[in-house]
């Protein structure tokens, strides 16, 4: 029996155990009459019935397919002969593959030492049976299980608070995914992170001055050569996000101010969704528009004016990013100014206050705790923006603060060190996890600094 | 009353104050003019970007939704294709259509005389020619040793001169074609021998390194997939977490952490999790690249946090007083989330679910990390086949030189956004179907 | 309210307000003004005026317009869009409805307090100071400073707060932030002040020393105050107008009004039957 189907008998077992259960627990009571002698309703007797069952057969299988290959792979070696044996670790992996392969297809008409054939017809034999054990555990557990927990059925189970114990429990393990993912990502990119930095020393990293990876592919040239400075990226980085800033921040905000302010209801209803809009645009469509549509319109403007704009210009980019964040500016933004209570208005405007007297002096300091944290979110966008700076910035890492030279991101390079086939374990590749953590950090410093800042505001007015 | 007449010491200043007043009005009405103007503007620069970048984007990719052909009088010589027996297909289908295509040319074009013009003339007809005809020798058998003339697929240069050309062949774009090359297709063009027709193909094929070949079915199945998975996976665990936090999570630390979290990783930019599958999924699990079930896995975890959040909103939406009720009538707690909260909070759970799966349909950065860039030219049949999906697709063809690749980019962002408008139009009426509800 | 009480229960709409709505020095008068929010009516053909230097106190029971009125007479409810207004409203010699009247200038010259105290989330110092600014009263620093203290002494406030001028205005007492509010109106030196139950939000004490303030203001400025306590009504007010559901019912002198009321709605409401 393969997998899936035992994966179906468990399922058709647990199926089993509550009809099982709920039947034993009419019994029980003594038939539908008795019922109300039962601690809960039999429903829940047979979802505990089921439960029961299911659960330890499922864990089990999945113990199991998790583990058994890595065990036989693991008895494999230890029959090989010990020259076999001696082998680094890359050509026994080679060796292990062949052997899998062979196995696989069950076939001699691939040549091999002998070795390799016996090793691959004991890796078959091993495989069929951990199969056969499998089943057998599984249909064992699984039927015991469905007996004792019909043999536990009783009129004083508490079945009902089991059972809900048992679905909050699940429902804890599906809110505490975001907990892993966190996690997750902090121990991906912190391990690959500790490798490079064994070969390339952190403070030559976080001040280098020179980015050049693909020099450094050579063994001799890590570290050294000082190649991965990564000082231009972040400073490229910087310069198209302060670019997209100066776009984003006056029109998002100002768009928000007339919305919420000046704006007549219907207009509201009009405006704000073909605003939000420009938020639902995929990121890659505004990257397509930037390098085919923005770029080259700069580049001819420029020439026309005698100056030279590179086609890759940082200020493209920028100009593109910052129309993406007007929507998550204006929305945020909206929010803040429409939790300024309504009294605060009333007061300047019945001092005589003109309404853009009353904005700008009571309105928008009472919001600006909440403005700024919207902002410092959409920095935090900016700086994490991949596929726009990906199509219309560079790769070269130039050290400048000019707007229309081409500058390369940290979003970039880390595309472009790991798309495609790439070795695991080379610097080049390490690199990128790198600037995955720093920008992890960034982001993640900036996000929670804004959070805070905007939860301590909306408490203020709550 | 009593000093009603008798002008008081502070009224005296009252005049001073009236003309201080009005000296100050004009000016700052026009400064409230002027903020007011900066708002539209505002708006206007919005309204503005949003119209440019949907023209550019139509006016770019429309022309990519017809393809031109060229009728050819084609002969199916039995010498030529080598084909003895037209019972055995094996013969058929291995048979080389690519030089009745060339003979034709030749026989219409006497003028290409040396190699390097044959080269080019040959080159006028796409390679995909050949399928077609193919295809219509097996249908049809009898056509063996037949001249018929057929509409065969052109090359993307002769699709991109036909198209930009209108009335004047000064507006043509010429591109990588040479004067020879420009001239027969003139000639064609004279003839009544080219025209546009409905491009079926790019609704039908895979990728191919040939624009006039090249589709988006494959890319279409690929997000298909991969959305397939991000919805079983990221929906009912991101509605069990909100209920678990809304309904159970007692006020402590864990749950303050978990919430904290959340919120992070709502705003974790999306790379971040390329980067997470690459080491986790491909890295540690050694699952293989460019699979819709790792992309699909990647991009749940990147539209959790979103569902959550959302689903916390309509969960909170549901009035108390409902809970107090069934409560009231002794319905235990899992009752009263099963029976009243889930299907209540239901749509609105469901609206800001589609937001964040429209998100993620139209996510390109983490799913380069895992690898779906591959070309893939086969229509992925399930999750567990190597694909790409729709915005990798664009980005790789935005990438491409080839002139024709630009319409194509802009017909599947078209494609594309279809897809996201629909969804979004779709969240925004179940929204509007609730609000009236409550 | 008891719309069964045989006493009350008499048909308004064609009723006359009693008493005496006007008066010969009038600072601010109203006529035959109605107010709608969308269909709805709230003020049905009200005349009033406002003597100079006078207190008129507003009462009634709630819901019958008298913010309404109220807010009408600054143009408050020009930011409401629902609301309509009829009418003729006049401050001295000038229509404030007139589509050549300023708002803002006609604001400076008609102050308003609201009910809860809404000082701005800045200083106190910048809470005074933000009438005389925005209107460009004061010429330099000292000017501005001379002008936030006469304020804030006028108010009452200035020796609880002398000390701490930078400190913020949120961070004072109910009764204190309402006398902020009621500086930060002076400081822009009205001719009218408005006030909405100005002490509704605050407890017996601080509400004592409003009173006293609004006595002594009375000297210098024309008020209209809005008032839900009878007695308040009584010791701050030279008139009292009696609204009844979006009509005025009886205008009288406060004494007269509280001991001998000529409209029995008047005395059912100050006898405390309804309201
Ligand atoms: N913004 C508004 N939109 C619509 N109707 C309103 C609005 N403000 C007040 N109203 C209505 O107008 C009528 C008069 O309201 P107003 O606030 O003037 O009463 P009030 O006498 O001040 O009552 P209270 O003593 O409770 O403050 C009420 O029926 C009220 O519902
Ligand atoms: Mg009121």
């Amino acid at each position: 029996m393969n997998t899936s189907m035992l994966l179906v008998i468990a399922i058709i077992m647990m199926a089993m155990a509550f009809f099982l259960g709920r039947k034993r627990a009419i019994t029980v009571a003594g038939g539908n009459h008795g019922i109300r002698n039962l601690n809960s309703l039999p429903g829940y007797y047979g979802t505990l019935s089921a439960l029961w069952c299911g659960i330890p057969s499922l864990l089990i299988l999945a113990l199991w397919v998790i583990f058994d290959d890595y065990i036989i792979i693991q008895i494999i070696i230890q029959e090989l002969p010990t020259s076999s044996q001696a082998l680094s670790e890359s050509e026994l992996g080679l060796l292990l593959n062949t052997v899998a392969n062979i196995a696989l297809n069950n076939s001699s008409t691939l040549v091999a030492e002998p070795f390799i054939i016996e090793a691959a017809d004991r890796l078959n034999g091993l495989k069929s049976i951990s199969q056969m054990a499998l089943s057998v555990v599984i249909l064992c557990v699984a039927m015991g299980l469905a007996l004792f927990s019909w043999l536990r059925v009783n009129t004083q189970l508490k079945a009902r608070v089991k059972v809900e114990n048992v679905f909050k429990i699940v429902l804890l393990l599906c809110a505490s995914i975001a907990v892993f993912t966190t996690a997750g990502i902090v121990f991906s990119v912190i391990f690959e992170s500790i490798k490079f930095f064994q070969s390339v020393p952190f403070f030559d990293f976080v001040f280098g001055l020179q980015w050049s990876p693909q020099m450094a592919i050579r063994a001799d040239q890590i570290g050294g050569s000082g190649a991965f400075g990564a000082v231009p990226l972040f400073a490229g980085t910087m310069l198209i996000s302060v670019i997209a800033m100066i776009i984003a921040v006056p029109a998002g905000l100002m768009a928000a101010i007339y919305l919420s302010e000046y704006a007549s209801p219907k207009v509201r209803t009009i405006v704000k969704p073909a605003l939000e809009v420009l938020a639902g645009v995929p990121t890659v469509v505004y990257g397509f528009f930037a390098a085919l549509t923005v770029a080259p319109y700069l580049r001819d403007t420029g020439s026309m004016f005698g100056l030279s704009v590179s086609s890759e210009s940082a200020l493209a980019a920028g100009l593109v990013m910052g129309v993406m964040i007007i929507p998550f500016i204006s929305s945020l933004s909206d929010d803040v100014i429409n939790a300024v209570p309504q009294s605060l208005r009333d007061g300047s405007l019945g001092l005589g206050a003109t309404h853009s007297e009353t904005i700008k002096q009571v309105i928008i300091p009472a919001a600006l705790p909440g403005i700024v944290g919207g902002i410092l979110l959409a920095v935090s966008r900016a700086i994490g923006e991949t596929m726009i700076v990906v199509m219309a910035a560079g790769l070269a890492a130039n050290l400048t603060a000019n707007p229309l030279e081409s500058v390369t991101t940290v979003t970039v390079q880390i595309v472009t060190l790991l798309v495609g086939d790439q070795e695991f374990n080379s610097p080049k590749t390490l690199s990128a996890f790198a600037l995955g953590l720093m920008l992890f950090l960034i982001t993640l410093a900036l996000n929670s600094i804004a959070l805070m800042v905007v939860k301590k505001y909306r408490e203020q007015y709550e | 009353m009593t000093n009603l007449s008798s002008q008081p010491a502070a009224n005296a200043q009252t005049p001073s104050t009236m003309d201080l007043v009005n000296k100050n009005l004009a000016k700052r009405y026009r400064a409230e003019k002027r903020f007011k103007a900066y708002g539209i503007a505002a708006i206007l620069f919005g309204l503005a970007c949003l119209v440019i970048l949907f023209t550019d984007i139509v006016s770019k990719g429309h022309s990519a939704f017809l393809q031109t052909y060229v009728y050819l009088e084609v002969t199916y010589d039995a010498d030529t294709l080598e084909i003895d027996d037209i019972n055995n297909p094996q013969q058929i289908a291995i048979a080389d259509y690519s030089a009745l295509v060339k003979a034709s040319l030749r026989q219409q074009f006497t003028d290409a005389k040396s190699r390097k013009e044959r080269r080019n003339l040959y080159g006028l007809v796409s390679n995909g020619a050949s399928f077609t005809l193919r295809e219509s020798l097996e249908d049809n058998p009898a056509l063996l040793n037949q001249t018929v003339g057929v509409w065969l697929l052109a090359d993307d240069d002769v699709d991109t001169y036909y198209k930009s050309r209108g009335d004047d062949k000064a507006d043509a774009f010429v591109g990588r074609l040479v004067p020879k090359q420009v001239a027969w297709i003139e000639t064609w063009i004279t003839n009544q021998q080219i025209k546009k027709r409905f491009n079926t193909t790019f609704f039908t094929s895979g990728d191919s390194r040939e624009p006039e070949q090249a589709g988006i079915l494959g890319a279409m199945a690929g997000s298909l997939f991969t959305l397939l998975v991000t919805i079983i996976l990221s929906f009912p665990i991101g509605v069990a977490a909100a209920v678990y936090l809304e309904e159970y999570a007692p006020k402590n630390k864990l749950t303050d952490f978990i919430e904290v979290n959340i919120n992070n990783l709502a705003a974790v930019p999306s790379i971040i999790f390329g980067l997470l599958g690459l080491a986790i999924f491909i890295g540690y699990f050694e699952m293989h690249r460019s699979l819709p079930l790792v992309g699909g896995l990647v991009l749940s975890l990147m539209t959790l946090p979103t569902i959550i959040i959302s689903s916390r909103a309509a969960i909170k939406s549901v009035p108390p007083s409902i809970r107090d009720a069934a409560l009231g009538l002794g319905a235990s707690k899992m009752q009263v989330i099963l029976h009243h909260v889930l299907p209540l909070s239901m749509p609105g759970m469901l609206t800001g679910a589609i937001i964040g799966f429209a998100q993620a349909l139209g996510e390109t950065a983490p799913l380069l990390m895992i690898g779906m860039v591959a070309f893939i030219v086969d229509i992925p049949g399930g999750i567990s086949d190597p694909s790409t999906v729709l915005p990798v697709q664009i980005f790789l063809w935005s990438d491409s030189p080839e002139r024709a690749f630009i319409e194509r980019t802009s017909a599947a962002i078209m494609v594309l956004l279809a897809f996201l408008i629909t969804m979004n139009t779709f969240a925004i009426l179940l929204r509007n179907r609730l609000e009236r509800r409550w | 309210m008891n719309e069964n009480d045989p006493q009350i229960s008499q048909d308004i709409t064609n009723l006359i307000t009693v008493g005496n709505a006007f008066s010969e020095h009038a600072k601010m008068s109203m006529r035959n003004v109605n107010v709608f929010y969308a269909d709805k009516q709230a003020i049905h053909d009200v005349s009033l005026d406002i003597g100079k230097n006078e207190v008129v106190a507003m009462i009634g029971p709630s819901g019958c317009g008298k913010s309404t009125f109220l807010r009408c007479m600054n143009r408050m409810n020009d930011t409401i869009d629902s609301c309509r207004i009829e009418g003729d409203f006049r401050l001295e010699e000038d229509d404030i409805y007139h589509p050549n009247q300023d708002v803002v200038a006609l604001r400076a010259r008609v102050g308003i307090v609201f009910q809860k105290p809404n000082p701005f989330p800045k200083s106190i110092y910048d809470n005074v100071a933000y009438g005389p600014k925005v209107h460009g009263l004061a010429s330099s620093k000292t000017d501005l400073d001379e002008i936030v203290e006469t304020s804030l002494v006028r108010a009452g406030l200035w020796n609880e707060v002398k000390d701490r001028l930078t400190a913020a205005g949120t961070g004072l007492s109910g009764g204190q932030q309402q006398r902020l509010c009621i500086a930060r109106t002076i400081a822009v030196g009205p001719e009218v002040i408005l006030m909405d139950e100005p002490c509704s939000a605050l407890d017996p004490i601080a509400t004592a020393k409003i009173e006293e303030l609004i006595a002594e203001l009375s000297q210098n400025f024309t008020i209209a105050i809005v008032t839900h306590s009878m007695q308040q009504a009584a010791r701050v007010s030279q008139r009292t107008a009696y609204f009844h559901m979006g009509k005025l019912i009886e205008v009288n002198d406060t004494k007269k009004v509280f001991t001998n009321p000529e409209h029995e709605l008047t005395e059912a409401y100050i006898t405390g039957r309804f309201g």
